[in-house]
């Protein structure tokens, strides 16, 4: 177990090398001068262009940005932005919100997911389980900024449950509600899939037996079934908190949450190389660590799964 | 012994979870300005550059440094100058200006406003290696010079609170450009001792104006706190106790709030709300033009659009457009028929110029105009207008070239470039093959602004390289005129020339559209569509 948790580790290096190499090269080639475009509809001296395109290493061939942004990770240096600021900080400020809200989305999810999952696994054909796959039908159908803005309406602004976007320092309470709109337009996907392995499950010959061992209905559902039912659904889970520190950047425009996704799609548009690719980097490193702590849960779950 | 074990996993999720929960929001919670006495949360978004004045040139950071600098002079709501940190500006050749301050002004952090600390600012501003993106502001000072570092002899201190200004050729409207922010003072602790600003200053700004940032009121990405400054003796008379500008990366998030009374003041409405603003807020909006004009250019260089045939092409197209309707029933009348070449809150702007016919709707005059084009030279490809992607252009990109194909049935639309950085540099480079969208937001409330940038032989922003001698004389001519108003009868005359050339076609103003909430009064947009939030009260 240990030997395979180091391989996976050590895995990671070759990896970030090649997505930090590949992102670098990626935001290199986007068409257009970032530093035009910070000048708006105005046109500078080409000789102005040059120098404050020289003071950001603008100007130097793609190989050497890209070794001199892996020479500052080593001393802790991954550049500034346009504005002054170390990328450091803007990693520091960001990621543990997105990550706050990511988390708060997957309990908001799972929970829905197994609750819904597991009746309507037991009742498969009864009137719970269609109502609740027509739902999951609609949720996976509708976009997240439909589920987004009319969650905002409703609940915010009409009826004032929440506050409308998430106020400054991004305080707890302020994220239940982009939490909730994350968690329900993920939900569906992990509910089907808990209540098809459920159903399996039901019918697997153990299920039978530990019925014909006179087990009560309450042992078996939460220890038998449902444990070896949650395989699919945890992975599934693992993706979305993979997807979600992205993909959130619709619902953190809409709420205004000062994130990853917002950050990132503003680095993007500016052309500032070193925040694109330092952002990518630690999303990349989380993905692979949810990854590997999914592996590792799974073991948790079946006994059979060993790493040798 | 199976339980236990999931049992463990459970908790191990759970105590996980509670402490990435609580460890980040604890760094949270501790900010309950918002709603405090007197504080006005009004929007913006983060500055794309730090906050020295000569660097900036976008509005998220230029509205803080308005608030927070008190330059020369500032622009009343109608976009006149009013003295602030200088007693008086005065020249008899319109070259050499002196430049008298008020005795007794301080930077908040107590260092004095001297005449140093405006001329250290601008040779700092000035100097080529520190690569200000306003540089091009003081290009007419003697001593400027745009390819290598050097001293801005032009600049003279004379004593503590005099200073004398020497231009390289006349410039009438000098004093008009002199509210705008590149020109602000700065403080002597924002100088390094080679006299060079300092990065850590644009973090830390430290300004002489109506208010003052807060300590620690900068978060980034989130919100900048301001507090009225008792210090600031000028005209800008605080009627509320501070700011909070919050940082918005989308205008309908901005627009829920301030439904959702979490801002009081939001000076832009997203397009998405055009169709129910006015049922949304009751009274509580306002809709009037701004400083901006919006235009598309038809480069010379383009196929059938040079000499006469391109100028009755030019003009045909012009006559295509209903501007009237697509700005009712595409913007909801959030803009305004452009009928000159400014704005209506500019100091010369003037709706009976001769020759602008040319941006009436007249379909059967265009057609006539068409086919007198075509008699030179028959036309031939397609008639595209260049725009950016991530602008929100495509609505009236489309309808514009809708009405040039119906009216003069050719083939013509609409051509996205997918990011501005794109866009622009196809501009710039000369490599676009269509015409394209273009655009000015005023610096400063001056006519010439809107003129000298744009149309003048080799400008910096004659991104369709128009040149007219006949132009080019009569604006040199206005701004060596010995007033404003002297000045603006030139202008007004190279306007009508431009009705005739049509170096762009003119669409519209942009206009200021804004709401507020319910806790707030006395809201007045000013000239550049920004509010003027020292007027502000709190109910």
């Amino acid at each position: 177990m240990l030997r395979y948790i180091l391989f996976r580790i050590l895995q990671v290096i070759p990896v970030l090398l090649g997505t930090t190499f590949l992102i670098y090269f990626m935001v290199f080639s986007m068409p257009g001068d970032p530093i035009l475009a910070l000048f708006g509809d105005k046109t500078p001296s080409q000789a102005v262009l040059e120098e404050i395109s020289r003071q950001y290493n603008l100007d130097k061939p793609f190989i050497v940005q890209y070794f001199l942004y892996l020479g500052g990770i080593f001393t802790g240096d991954l550049g500034i932005t346009f504005s002054g600021q170390q990328v450091t900080d803007v990693l520091a400020r960001t990621f543990p919100v997105t990550i706050q809200l990511a988390l708060m989305a997957i309990v908001i999810e799972l929970v829905l997911a197994v609750t819904i999952g597991l009746i309507s696994g037991l009742r498969k054909g009864k009137l719970f389980d269609n109502v609740s796959l027509i739902i999951g039908l609609v949720m996976m159908s509708v976009p997240i900024f439909v589920i987004a803005f009319i969650a905002q309406y409703f609940l915010s602004i009409k009826w004032g449950f929440f506050r409308t976007t998430v106020g400054p320092g991004a305080p707890i309470q302020d994220l239940i509600l982009p939490a909730i709109v994350l968690g329900v337009s993920l939900y569906a996907t992990s509910m089907r899939l808990t209540r098809a392995s459920v159903i399996d499950t039901l019918n697997q010959d153990f299920v039978r037996t530990a019925y014909a061992k006179g087990l009560s209905r309450n042992r078996i559902i939460p220890v038998h079934v449902l444990r070896n039912s949650l395989i699919p659904t945890i992975t599934n889970t693992a993706t979305n908190f993979g997807v979600l520190m992205v993909g959130a950047t619709v619902t953190e425009a809409i709420f205004n949450v000062p994130g990853v996704g917002n950050t990132l799609f503003k680095a993007i548009r500016l052309g500032e190389n070193s925040t694109v690719v330092s952002f990518v980097t630690v999303m990349v490193l989380i993905y692979l660590f949810v990854n590997l702590f999914i592996d590792l849960l799974y073991a948790v779950l079946d006994p059979r799964i060993r790493y040798a | 012994m199976k339980r236990s074990r999931i049992g463990l996993g459970v908790i191990a999720l759970a105590a996980a979870s509670a402490l990435v929960l609580s460890g980040c929001s604890s760094s949270g919670d501790d900010t309950k300005g918002g709603d405090a006495a007197g504080i006005i949360t009004v929007n913006g978004s983060e500055p794309e550059k730090g906050l020295i004045p000569s660097d900036i040139n976008e509005v998220g950071g230029g509205r803080i440094l308005d608030a927070m600098f008190s330059g020369l002079y500032y622009y009343d709501a109608k976009g006149n100058p009013v003295l602030d940190a200088a007693e008086s500006v005065e020249t008899t050749d319109s070259t050499v200006y002196t430049i008298k301050l008020k005795p007794g002004q301080k930077f908040t952090n107590g260092d004095p406003v001297d005449s140093d600390s405006f001329v250290n600012a601008w040779k700092d501003a000035a100097k080529f290696s520190n690569g200000r993106l306003n540089s091009s502001w003081f290009e007419n000072i003697v001593g400027f010079d745009g390819e290598k570092d050097s001293d801005l002899t032009g600049l003279k201190v004379i004593d503590e609170t005099t200073f004398e200004v020497t231009l390289k050729s006349a410039q009438s409207d000098f004093p008009l450009q002199l509210g705008y922010s590149s020109f602000y003072p700065l403080p002597k602790s924002a100088f390094d001792a080679d006299g060079n600003v300092t990065d850590d200053f644009g973090q830390n700004p430290i300004g002489n104006g109506p208010y003052k940032v807060a300590d620690d009121g900068w978060t980034h990405k989130v919100k900048i706190e301001m507090l009225k400054n008792e210090d600031y003796k000028g005209g800008r008379e605080v009627q509320n106790a501070g700011l909070s500008i919050i940082f918005y990366d989308s205008l309908d998030a901005a627009y829920a709030d301030l439904l959702g009374g979490n801002l009081d003041v939001l000076d832009m409405i997203p397009d998405a709300a055009y169709a129910k603003y006015k049922e949304d807020l009751g009274d509580r909006w306002i809709n009037q033009p701004a400083a901006v004009f919006q235009s598309f250019t038809i480069p010379e260089r383009l196929e059938h659009f040079s000499g006469e045939e391109g100028q009755l092409r030019r003009e045909a197209i012009s006559l295509s457009i209903n501007r009237p309707q697509i700005t009712d029933k595409i913007f909801s009348d959030t803009r305004t028929p452009a009928v000159d070449w400014s704005s209506p809150v500019i100091n010369g702007y003037d709706e009976k110029l001769p020759g602008n016919d040319v941006v009436k709707y007249d379909p059967e005059r265009a057609k006539e105009l068409w086919a007198q084009a075509d008699a030179i030279s028959p036309w031939s490809g397609k008639f595209q207008i260049g725009y950016n992607a991530d602008g929100g252009h495509q609505a009236w990109a489309d309808a514009v070239s809708n009405d040039i194909k119906n009216t003069l049935g050719i083939d013509a639309s609409g051509a996205p470039n997918p990011l501005f950085g794109d866009f622009r540099q196809s501009i710039t480079d000369r490599s676009i093959t269509t015409a394209f969208r273009s655009g000015w937001q005023g610096d400063y409330p001056g006519l010439s602004n809107f003129l000298l940038p744009l149309y003048k032989t080799g400008a910096s922003a004659n991104d369709g390289d128009y040149s007219n001698p006949e132009v080019d004389a009569l604006l040199e001519e206005g701004l060596a005129a010995p007033g404003i108003d002297a000045a603006n009868e030139k202008f007004h005359a190279a306007e009508a020339i431009l009705f005739k050339d049509l170096p762009a076609i003119p669409l519209w103003y942009q206009n200021a559209v804004s709401g507020y909430s319910e806790s707030v009064d006395n809201v007045t947009i000013g000239w550049n569509s920004v509010p003027l939030y020292y007027e502000i009260t709190k109910k």
